[in-house]
């Protein structure tokens, strides 16, 4: 029985590159220009149900009444708890206060805890209602948050 | 003179690492490419909080409600009117309720723009209690 001799050279398979890198360019290319660099994003949960709807009784010891005054163009122009104290428009303040009340060693672990009801003016900026949720809320401690007070809920609407 | 005829190999640039690289490059992009940034409106600057953490555990039927500068209240990029809030979120309860949940079990996500009228929000929350909608949360971006 007669072999073919095969020469080796010729019959080498030769794979063309050029496709594959087009389409990993493309790829790459597709991923630099969609990727942001984006801060990361958290949530304040407020709960509310509608009146008569759930328990709204507040059971807590501590109601604390936020009241936060606007200039008139969206400005805070002060921060009033529970009708009579003021603290300006010093949020450190306030936090401090709400420390001392609730304490930052164990916080609330009884109940629920305290709630805050936030009573602002029609035209203040959303900005300071998260500064003012940020305050009494917690604070970070290293990496660490430190709760203070977790129920916020908003009073009727002015 | 005799000069020999050579017949030399054509030179080839060796690909391996070029590719190497771009495939690395390729696998960096495709892990830190957010998909979630489909849920953001480019009309909507979130105010900062110190305390924003990402959410541990996914939220449990997030319905996303964005509102603009304008205060105008955008629902999966259509722009919808307080008054036709109930229209608008009508597919999302039905699906809920197809499930056997209530519109008490899901979770409105407010993405406000900061320096919407806070009035403005509560109306957005009044309108959805209004629809039997009882937890919302209030999106805030990390403080850098």
């Amino acid at each position: 029985m007669k072999f073919r001799h095969r020469n080796l050279h010729q019959d080498k398979l030769e794979l063309s590159m050029t496709s594959m890198i087009d389409i990993v360019f493309l790829l790459l290319v597709f991923f630099v220009m969609t990727f942001k660099i984006s801060a990361q994003e958290g949530d304040f949960n407020v709960k509310m149900p509608l009146k008569g709807e759930g328990p709204q009784a507040d059971t807590t010891k501590l109601p604390l009444k936020l009241r936060l005054k606007s200039n008139g163009a969206g400005t805070l122009q002060e921060i009033v708890l529970n009708d009579n104290l003021s603290f300006g428009v010093d949020w450190d303040k306030l936090r401090g206060f709400v420390v001392q009340m609730v304490g930052d060693q164990t916080g609330p672990t009884d109940d629920e805890g305290p709630e805050v009801e936030l009573d602002i003016d029609y035209d203040l900026h959303y900005v300071h209602v998260i500064q003012a949720i940020t305050s009494v809320t917690g604070y970070r401690s290293g990496n660490d948050v430190v709760h203070l007070i977790d129920r916020i809920k908003f009073a009727p609407q002015r | 003179m005799r000069i020999r005829n050579r017949t030399s190999p054509p030179a080839e640039a060796d690909l391996t690492p070029m590719i190497d690289m771009t495939f690395q490059l390729i696998a960096f992009f495709m892990v830190l490419i957010n998909f979630s940034q489909s849920e953001q409106n480019d009309k909507v600057v979130l105010p900062t909080s110190e305390l924003a953490k990402p959410v541990d555990a996914p939220i449990e039927f997030p319905v996303i409600v964005h509102l603009t500068r304008d205060g105008s209240v955008v629902i999966g990029g259509d722009e919808v009117s307080l008054d036709a809030l109930r229209s608008r979120l009508g597919p999302e309860l039905s699906l809920l309720k197809l499930q056997g949940k209530t519109a008490a079990d899901a979770n409105i996500i407010i993405r406000g723009h900061q320096t919407v009228p806070g009035g403005r929000v509560q109306e957005l929350i009044k309108r959805c209690q209004e629809l039997g909608f009882e937890k919302f949360a209030l999106r805030v971006k990390e403080e850098v």
